[in-house]
């Protein structure tokens, strides 16, 4: 029988059946942060448990690093608190620590690829909803709560039950100036922000076998702003290119064994999903949201919607309650709206190739007077690459603020934020209210190069048109 | 470890109304700077119950004829969002025992069922009477029945589905899998044995 990638994976790592009909599931992988790990190992003590494979348990810190600041004690004694409580745990149980003096830190969901650590055909769990960035390789990964972060330590798997299977192909070929982040952003605003519930989303088509495998990582990374519990591609040459020669990659002999094995993980032809949806990859324009939630998102030529023509209730009252928020008039174009701030970083949009591509347009420009524009590497690794080949300065020129890896300004739990109802331009994955630090700071989410061509112009712009993209 | 069996939960409750609310206005995320959850009550919905200055706005949880709720009624796609299970345990920590919405984002669902949290899926229209009832009396006692999946109140008997798996979990016992999953830890080791990458 074709079994796609997930029933593979699944079938792999199915260790039981439980009382309650979920199925006990081996986790290959667990990734670990400050933030939702502390009150686990609490758990841990309290029920003198002890780490199941803490050779399968990673860490690093991401949420709350000031990325102006390097050099310890932190000056929120909170952020310290968290950061030694890691550095704590991660010593009792004997986990590896990407931490900072390492030069691997950075933002969880970066530095699992970038140190191979995340592999095709494998389960990987982390207390982040954003796991679902790892199923780029064809892994089967799962943001988890807090007590399962504690079940996975103490036992290295989790209860789960088997989620559905929905076959997203983007065919052709996108348009100049679109990017992964407006496939997904359109991906969303046509399935919904709870379409993907009780699914996991498998993206392919001409489109995602083009893709790098950043590229693919962005896409997947927002599965979960769909509903989706994972999203996945299937391993392919790509995937494989992008391996080899990492620290955690198999090595020598082990190398073609491991590839071997990897390919064999891909959905079989003629595989049975339980749903397919097919998008036009000509369709997708420049996307940016003008809501609250990621499924509030038009086209860069499109107006923001009107209440008035609402189809249904539910539909009236969210668009209401979203543009009061937002402070935007229902009808108007979104191009044009002036921005206070605009932010590149997060798991979503802080890879080399984001800041490489806005480097390539703002060479020789000047973020407009007024905006506060922050660029910000995902991982060290990253600053790194970027520094390498000059960018930091391209964009310091440019007038960006290039700062120290981290998930910064995308949820502000560090000094990142916004103050009062500033309104952002940003690279990252949400635009929830409150999001970015200030209980009134409003968030458009758009590509790294949108939010560039906002940061230059002052306001919401047409990349295409301000950096001749064609 | 004996767990409770959560077969209902009887109280007054309390209507937050809204689709779609996020983890990150049921517990904004400063407040996710704690290294345990005891605290977290007092970030429940913190940003639109209280102005910057600490006095409050206008919300039903700031309502006097509202306090000692412990069934939180609310909208469509409760929970979207984060993760975090801060959110369930701001919920938990606040007082509350049950949450009864049109429908709820997976992963606040599965952490809610962990901690012992019933969240019972009803129609738009019987939460509407519910809410109702509780308006016109706050004084009203509300009873989630997990077996029967049913809600009453005011006289009145309501559809309430708790998905199956999480429903056997709450009225057995076992909403908490870790001594469950601990017992099969042998099988793990079989399991692991056939997969390269954990063994290495
Ligand atoms: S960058 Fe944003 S979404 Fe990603 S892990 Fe950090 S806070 Fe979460």
């Amino acid at each position: 029988m074709p079994k796609s990638l997930f029933e593979k994976v699944w079938d792999a790592h199915a260790v039981r059946t439980l009382a309650n009909g979920q199925t006990q599931l081996l986790i290959g992988t667990h990734l670990i942060h400050e933030v939702t790990s502390p009150q686990a190992f609490g758990m841990m003590r309290d029920l003198g448990l002890k780490v199941a494979m803490p050779h399968r348990t990673f860490a690093t810190v991401d949420h709350i690093v000031p990325t102006d600041q390097v050099a310890e004690p932190y000056r929120d004694p909170l952020a310290q608190a968290m950061m030694d409580e890691l550095r704590k745990s991660c010593r009792e149980f004997g986990i590896t620590f990407f931490d900072r003096a390492t030069g691997k830190q950075g933002i969880v969901h970066i530095v699992g690829p970038e140190q191979g650590i995340t592999q095709p055909g494998t389960t990987i769990a982390c207390g982040d909803s954003h796991t679902s960035t790892h199923g780029a390789f064809g892994a089967v990964a799962f943001g988890i709560g807090t007590t399962q972060i504690r079940d996975v330590l103490a036992t290295q798997t989790m209860a789960l039950g088997k989620l559905k299977v929905r076959r997203i192909d983007v065919t052709g070929r996108l348009r100049p100036g679109v990017y992964a982040k407006d496939v997904i952003l359109h991906i969303i605003r046509t399935l919904g922000v709870n379409g993907g519930t009780g699914f996991a989303y498998e993206y392919g088509g001409e489109v995602f076998d083009r893709f790098t495998m950043e590229e693919r990582m962005t896409v997947c990374n927002m599965s979960i702003e769909g509903g989706a519990r994972a999203g996945y591609v299937n391993p392919d040459e790509t995937t494989f290119a992008y391996l080899k020669g990492r620290p955690y990659s198999p090595k020598d002999a082990a190398w073609n064994e491991a590839v071997a094995r990897w390919k064999s993980f891909a959905s079989d032809a003629g595989c049975h999903y339980d749903d397919v949806v097919t998008i036009n990859g000509a369709d997708i324009a420049p996307t940016v949201t003008w809501g609250i939630n990621p499924g509030q998102g038009i086209s860069i030529v499109e107006a923001v919607p009107d209440p008035a023509t609402a189809k249904g209730v539910d539909e009236k009252s969210s668009i209401e309650e979203a543009l009061a928020y937002m402070k935007l008039k229902p009808g108007a174009p979104i191009k044009g709206t002036k921005i206070d701030v605009a932010f590149i970083g997060s798991c979503t949009n802080g890879r080399l190739s984001d800041f490489q591509e806005v480097a390539r347009f703002v060479k020789g420009r000047k973020v407009a007077a007024g905006v506060k524009a922050i660029a910000v590497p995902g991982s060290q690794i990253v600053a790194a690459q970027c520094e390498k080949l000059g960018l930091d300065k391209i964009l310091s020129e440019a007038g960006f603020e290039w700062r120290a890896a981290g998930c910064s300004m995308c949820l502000a739990m560090n000094p990142d934020k916004l103050v009062g109802d500033q309104l952002c331009a940003s690279s990252s994955n949400r635009n929830f209210k409150g999001r970015q630090g200030s209980p009134t700071g409003r968030t458009l989410l758009m590509s790294p190069l949108m939010v560039a061509a906002a940061a230059v112009t002052g306001a919401v712009a047409d990349a295409r048109e301000v950096f001749a993209v064609n | 470890m004996a767990l409770e069996k959560i077969t209902s939960i009887t109280g007054r409750a309390v209507c937050v109304p809204g689709n779609d609310i996020d983890t990150d206005r049921i517990i904004p995320a400063r407040y996710l700077k704690c290294i345990t959850f005891d605290s977290l009550g007092e970030g429940l919905f913190y940003d639109v119950r209280k102005n910057a200055d600490g006095t409050d706005k206008p919300h039903p949880l700031n309502e006097a004829r509202f306090k000692g709720a412990t069934i939180l009624l609310s909208g469509a796609n409760f929970g979207c969002g984060s993760s975090r299970e801060h959110a369930p345990q701001a919920i938990q920590k606040y007082g509350f025992k049950a949450v009864v919405a049109e429908g709820f984002a997976e992963i606040f669902f599965g952490n809610c069922t962990t901690l012992g949290i019933p969240c019972a899926a009803a129609s738009r229209e019987d939460i509407a009477r519910i809410a109702a009832a509780v308006e016109k009396n706050p004084a009203t006692e509300v009873v989630i029945d997990v077996v029967k999946q049913e809600i009453r109140f005011a006289g009145q008997t309501v559809k309430a589905t708790v998905r199956e798996a999480a429903r056997d979990a709450l009225v057995n016992g076992r909403w908490d899998p870790i001594g469950e999953l601990l017992d099969g830890v042998p099988a793990v080791k079989t399991t692991a044995a056939k997969l390269p990458y954990v063994t290495v």
